[in-house]
């Protein structure tokens, strides 16, 4: 039983920025669901009594204190950077975005 | 773009409001890293591998910027989350080396709070929803553009230094029934917010420099119809802004509307040049963040004891300040709501503090002051004049060495950089004319000279003196002490006072 639809593969692509043609919709959707499925063989285990859990250790409250040291200077900082115009990470234009 | 003028939208609709401000904190260090947040900083020097998404490093949060959060709330009424996450908010832009924002999702740390506002004389509670925790995100610049605006822009540079500095969003239910008040009581609640995070001392809440923001939503409907679609209005950078940008919306969604069509929910921005709002992203289709709970930080359970030892810290808030300086100086609300406007409370507080009456303290802030601020642009506190300078001058007034007239001369020169009120007063070499010598000579050349007044007075119209003091301040040069100028006028003419 296939649970993701061909539109569902459209929207996650658009949202991971992957270009995944029309004829190619079917297939990942399959692919997918059988990952669903197996994350959700786990969910059947789960009772109704075992909580959701997003961390798995029990911690609370972990803070730092308001203190400022420095970081990376910023050669180390840009080194990496693919562009760099005015000591700045130059980025590619963005379209339909604000 | 085709409006309805103001008055007549309000006439068919009704307007709703709702209200998101941002206020970046003022700690020392980033939200979750140990980065430096000074403003101003050369481009990517306040960055690390936390705030810059490097692999493997990880964040952890900061204890201020959480007891800030938790006082805010508590100032504004709402209940303090006994337990909540933080999320990642996913989005694909280069304003956050991440890839998502973390932020809060459905955990909110406060909720369901309100503050008063007063406009016009009437009292109005604005619900907060929720007050929640996040990081702010670098700064784009977009270039090759025309206009410095992302459309038509060939590329953009980023600086993160500003990328992870503690933000919080306060967030209002929508405000129904405020009508043609609706744009002063947007800005007012933004100026009352804005009051209280100066109060308790946790943002420098500068708008021009971004560390207060405010988006604005508005809808209308025609009275006794559901609610309307909304817009929100973002770049709104000023407490006149947040009035201009929801007055102008309510005349162009008014226009929408009366010709049959519909607004759109969109995303507009607000220019600052010409006051009207130009459309952004449309948001036709739902934004998909696809938000889960921050794996990489714990939940955080701020503890009763905790919540309450903060709560003693709350400064007095500033709507009973206000109360309490309008009893101390003996004024009522409109002329409080009038110092509060213009933005001279707290100079005329401090103006007072340095010994000048209440009232000669309003009377130069609001008038001479604020005029002089607005000339120049700025901001009347920003002005080259200190309360001690207002302090002297009202001693020169009182020991008769300056009059009115003559204390503005003084102010005019101390603005214009030429120094003390006392090194002015001794280089324009100006004082008030006290030997009654001259005052005299003035005075019989102007009786002279008005002959027919000077019978006026005589056959007791008091009124016509006027004229004659007049002429005389005006032969002096504004050095007389006018009241001295007409009981030697009235004595020479030996008419009783």
């Amino acid at each position: 039983m296939t649970n993701i639809s061909r539109a569902d593969v459209a929207h996650l692509a658009r949202l991971a920025r992957l270009a995944i043609p029309e004829d190619q919709l079917d297939h990942y959707a399959e692919q997918l669901d059988v990952i669903l499925q197996s994350v959700a063989r786990v969910g059947e285990v789960a009772a109704a009594d075992v909580p959701a859990m997003s961390h798995p250790v029990p911690l609370l409250n972990v803070f730092r204190d308001d203190v400022a040291r420095p970081g990376l200077d910023r050669e180390a900082a840009m080194a990496a950077a693919p562009a760099i115009e005015d000591d700045r990470f130059r980025v590619p234009r963005i379209l339909d975005e604000e | 773009m085709k409006t309805v003028p103001f008055d007549e939208a309000l006439t068919r609709y009704e307007p709703v409001i709702g209200l998101e401000v941002h206020v970046e904190l003022g700690t020392q260090s980033k939200m979750f890293c140990s980065c430096s947040t000074n403003f101003g900083a050369a481009p990517n020097t306040q960055v690390c591998p936390v705030c810059l998404a490097l692999p493997g490093a990880m964040p952890v949060a900061n204890r201020a910027a959480i007891e800030s959060i938790i006082r805010i709330g508590l100032a504004l009424n709402c209940s303090i989350a006994e337990w909540c996450r933080m999320a990642r908010k996913n989005y694909f832009y280069p304003d956050m080396p991440k890839d998502y924002q973390i932020s809060q999702y459905d955990e909110p740390i406060c909720t369901d709070g309100y503050l008063d506002v007063t406009v016009d004389g009437k009292v109005i509670r604005v619900e907060i929803e929720r007050v929640h925790m996040e990081e702010d995100t670098g700064k784009l610049t977009h270039s090759g553009g025309a206009t410095g605006r992302i459309h038509g822009a060939d590329y953009s540079v980023v600086d993160y230094n500003r990328a992870g500095i503690p933000l919080v969003e306060i967030v209002t239910k929508t405000v129904v029934g405020t009508g043609a008040l609706a744009p002063a009581v947007a800005r007012t609640y933004v100026a009352e917010l804005r009051d209280l995070m100066r109060a308790l001392g946790v943002s420098d809440v500068k708008m021009e420099e971004g560390s207060l923001r405010c988006d604005a939503n508005l809808s209308l409907n025609r009275p006794g119809d559901p609610w309307g679609t909304r817009t929100e209005t973002k770049n709104v950078n000023s407490l006149r802004s947040v009035e201009r940008a929801v007055r102008f919306e309510i005349e162009r969604q008014a226009a929408v509307l009366d010709d049959g069509g519909r607004v759109h929910q969109e995303t507009r921005h607000f220019q600052e040049g010409d006051g009207t709002t130009a459309p952004g992203r449309s948001k036709e289709q739902a934004e998909d963040y696809r938000y889960f709970p921050e794996p990489d930080l714990v939940p955080i359970a701020p503890s009763r004891e905790w919540v309450e030892k903060l709560r003693l810290t709350l400064p007095e808030l500033p709507s009973v300040r206000r109360a309490r300086l309008a009893e101390a100086w003996a004024i009522g609300e409109f002329e409080m709501a009038t110092l509060v406007n213009a933005g001279i409370l707290d100079i005329v507080e401090e103006t007072v503090a340095a010994g000048v009456a209440p009232d000669a303290a309003r009377k130069w802030w609001s008038g001479e002051f604020t005029r002089a601020a607005s000339e120049r642009g700025v901001e009347p506190a920003d002005l080259p004049v200190t309360s001690a300078d207002i302090a002297r001058v009202e001693e020169l007034i009182a020991s008769g060495a300056l009059n009115d007239k003559l204390a503005r001369q003084v102010f005019e020169a101390v603005l214009a950089g030429e120094g003390s009120p006392d090194e002015v007063v001794a280089a324009r070499g100006l004082a008030v004319v006290s030997d009654d010598g001259p005052l005299l000579e003035a005075i019989d050349a102007a009786l002279a000279e008005q002959p027919d007044v000077a019978e006026k007075i005589r056959s007791g119209k008091l009124q016509a003196a006027g004229a004659i003091v007049g002429a005389v301040m005006k032969t002096t040069r504004g050095q007389a002490d006018a009241g001295r100028v007409r009981e030697l006028l009235l004595e020479r003419l030996g008419v009783e006072g």
